[in-house]
């Protein structure tokens, strides 16, 4: 079986962005970047079915200018078997994202696509849905558990109100809750073999898909900021500034 | 023309989220429909025919929806879509689960989890873990949305509007439903809750947890977790607070044991006050807290609750 894996370049979660004086955007420059959280569940996910002879070819695709190479080539040393940049400039939408990575569901006919389920960036959480919508296929979105069991894949998912398991034919979309695995590090062996993997550049261009989004940025603001408040010195004065002051509790 | 809410409930009865939807509709402008999706729902219908605001309830009740998964509920939705300039759900794991289906299918972009309408076309909503906020217009026909409902008061209720009975079934052979292992709990549901208190790494333990019980049950609060606490395994994942957990704000939302990092914030920081305790008092968490407390929590937990 073989599973495609879409992974997205983000800034690392431990960097705390900062907005652009003029409000056009965030400042991401010489910021560090990262393979996307979720999206790195993903890839372990798929090694993981690897491992057990589920899957038995790992392909992971990426889609952004020449950077995103690195998070292609971090996918690899994981344990993914190749990889697929799609080339573009553009900041593309999930709509847009989905309809090209749709085209790459044709062209490589996977029986499980994995994707993280947001990424930490544009905080969307749709890409893995609309890919499903478009491709047809089931979804088991937020896992926590995938089982593959012949002709299907069981997938548990993180609810609001606890744990659901849906039951989905293959070919299927999956996508990544924190829950599902701990990501492995990549040993320098394996950093210095997938160097050699293959990795295929295609231009965004080509593939007749309409890059435009009808979504127009028109600001980015920073938050409202909190302002701190006071220390109290125990319990007592505690409970005191809550029923007095802030007159929250009774 | 007009907005449809997707109705937030569990069959039994309505979330106080569609609430909150159709008082972000309201500033959409329109008419507003609701849509219930479900099995054994009219309860539910009539509920949301209350709603203030509401001109019409659209009763979807097959067994088709019961567990309202993604590929049906998406169907259905744009079936009806037709008449509709804006389709609103809840930012919950149902919303966030088959809205971008509908706006695939529908060939137009999904803005996700809203916090204010600025107009018809023009929202705002949090990137970057609520650390930049994007105001957004949309020029696609239609609009799909979903809404973070704790960015907006509920809408009243004492209204009747018409309920109506919709015969479109939509099922899915790809998809099945299997079980569920829904947490069974007396306190209120974390983002409805009007007092939250919340545990962190500094718990230790999933054990520990049990000193939050007491005082939640005096305030009526429901527990929460930063993300640590989950990934410690101390907690389940339906508990957390944060960036990709629940976005909660509360009256009044208590941090115990929590460090304070961006993603937790992002969870909590439109909580009316907040109260931190922890026992070290550089911890991030201290700069938005209202009230904070630097002690060990072993010891304050106990005579917090001893003093409610």
């Amino acid at each position: 079986m073989k599973i495609l894996v879409p992974v997205k370049r983000a800034i690392d979660y431990n960097v705390k962005v900062r907005v652009k004086a003029d409000e056009s955007g965030v400042d991401l420059t010489n910021a560090k970047m990262a393979i996307n959280p979720f999206c790195e569940i993903a890839v372990e996910e798929a090694v993981r079915l690897k491992e057990k002879g589920v899957a038995t070819e790992i392909v992971v695709v990426s889609i952004g200018d020449k950077s995103c190479q690195e998070q292609i080539r971090t996918a690899l040393a994981l344990g993914a078997d190749r990889g697929i940049q799609i080339n573009t400039d553009q900041n593309l939408d999930s709509l847009q994202v989905a309809k090209l990575l749709s085209k790459v569901v044709e062209e490589e006919q996977p029986q499980l696509v994995i994707l993280g389920k947001q990424s930490i960036d544009s905080d969307n959480n749709q890409t893995g849905q609309m890919l499903a919508a478009l491709t047809g296929m089931p979804q088991g979105t937020f896992a926590s558990e995938v089982v593959v069991d012949g002709e299907k894949v069981n997938v548990t998912r993180e609810i609001d109100g606890g744990l659901q398991t849906v039951a989905l034919s293959l070919p299927a979309v999956v996508t990544t809750d924190l829950r599902l695995n701990e990501p492995r590090y990549a040993s320098l062996p394996n950093i210095m073999k997938a160097k050699r993997k293959p990795l295929d550049v295609k231009a965004a261009a080509d593939f007749g898909v309409s890059l435009d989004s009808n979504v127009k940025v028109l600001k980015v603001t920073p938050p409202p900021q909190r302002e701190g408040g006071i220390k109290v010195a125990d319990v007592a004065e505690l409970v005191d500034k809550l029923k007095n002051e802030a007159k929250v509790i009774s | 023309m007009s907005v449809l809410v997707y109705a937030e409930h569990d069959n039994a009865s309505l979330k106080t989220e569609t609430h909150k939807l159709v008082n972000a509709a309201q500033k959409m402008g329109g008419d507003i429909h609701v849509l219930v999706a479900g099995e054994g729902c009219q309860a539910v219908a009539e509920a949301a025919a209350q709603i203030d605001g509401v001109a019409k309830v659209l009763v979807a009740d097959n067994a088709a929806y019961k567990h309202q998964l993604a590929e049906n509920t998406a169907d259905l939705v744009v079936e009806l879509a037709a008449d509709y300039n804006h389709i609103v759900a809840a930012a919950t794991t149902t919303g966030k689960n088959f809205m971008p289906r509908v706006a695939a299918l529908l060939d137009v972009a999904q803005i996700s989890d809203i916090i204010g309408v600025e107009s018809e076309d023009t929202f705002v909503r949090p990137i970057y873990a609520g650390n930049a906020i994007a105001t957004v217009q949309s020029s696609d026909a239609k609009k799909v949305i979903t809404v973070r409902a704790a960015s907006f008061d509920a809408a009243t209720t004492g209204g009747s509007a018409e309920v109506t009975s919709l015969d479109v079934v939509k099922g899915s052979e790809k998809s099945d439903f299997v079980s569920a292992e829904l947490t069974e709990s007396e306190r209120p549901e974390l983002t409805a809750a009007e007092v939250v208190i919340s545990g962190g790494r500094g718990m230790q333990n999933g054990d520990n947890f049990k000193l939050l019980e007491g005082i939640a049950d005096k305030l009526g609060a429901a527990i929460g977790a930063s993300r640590a606490a989950v990934d410690a395994g101390f907690v389940p994942n339906d508990m957390q607070v944060g960036q990709t957990g629940k976005i909660v704000a509360p009256q009044l939302y208590i941090a115990v044991g929590i460090s304070g990092a961006i993603q937790h914030l992002a969870g909590m920081k439109d909580s009316k006050v907040i109260v931190a305790i922890n026992k070290d008092e550089e911890a991030p968490i201290f700069q938005v807290a209202d009230y904070g407390l630097v002690g060990d929590l072993f010891d304050v937990l106990p005579e917090l609750e001893n003093s409610l």
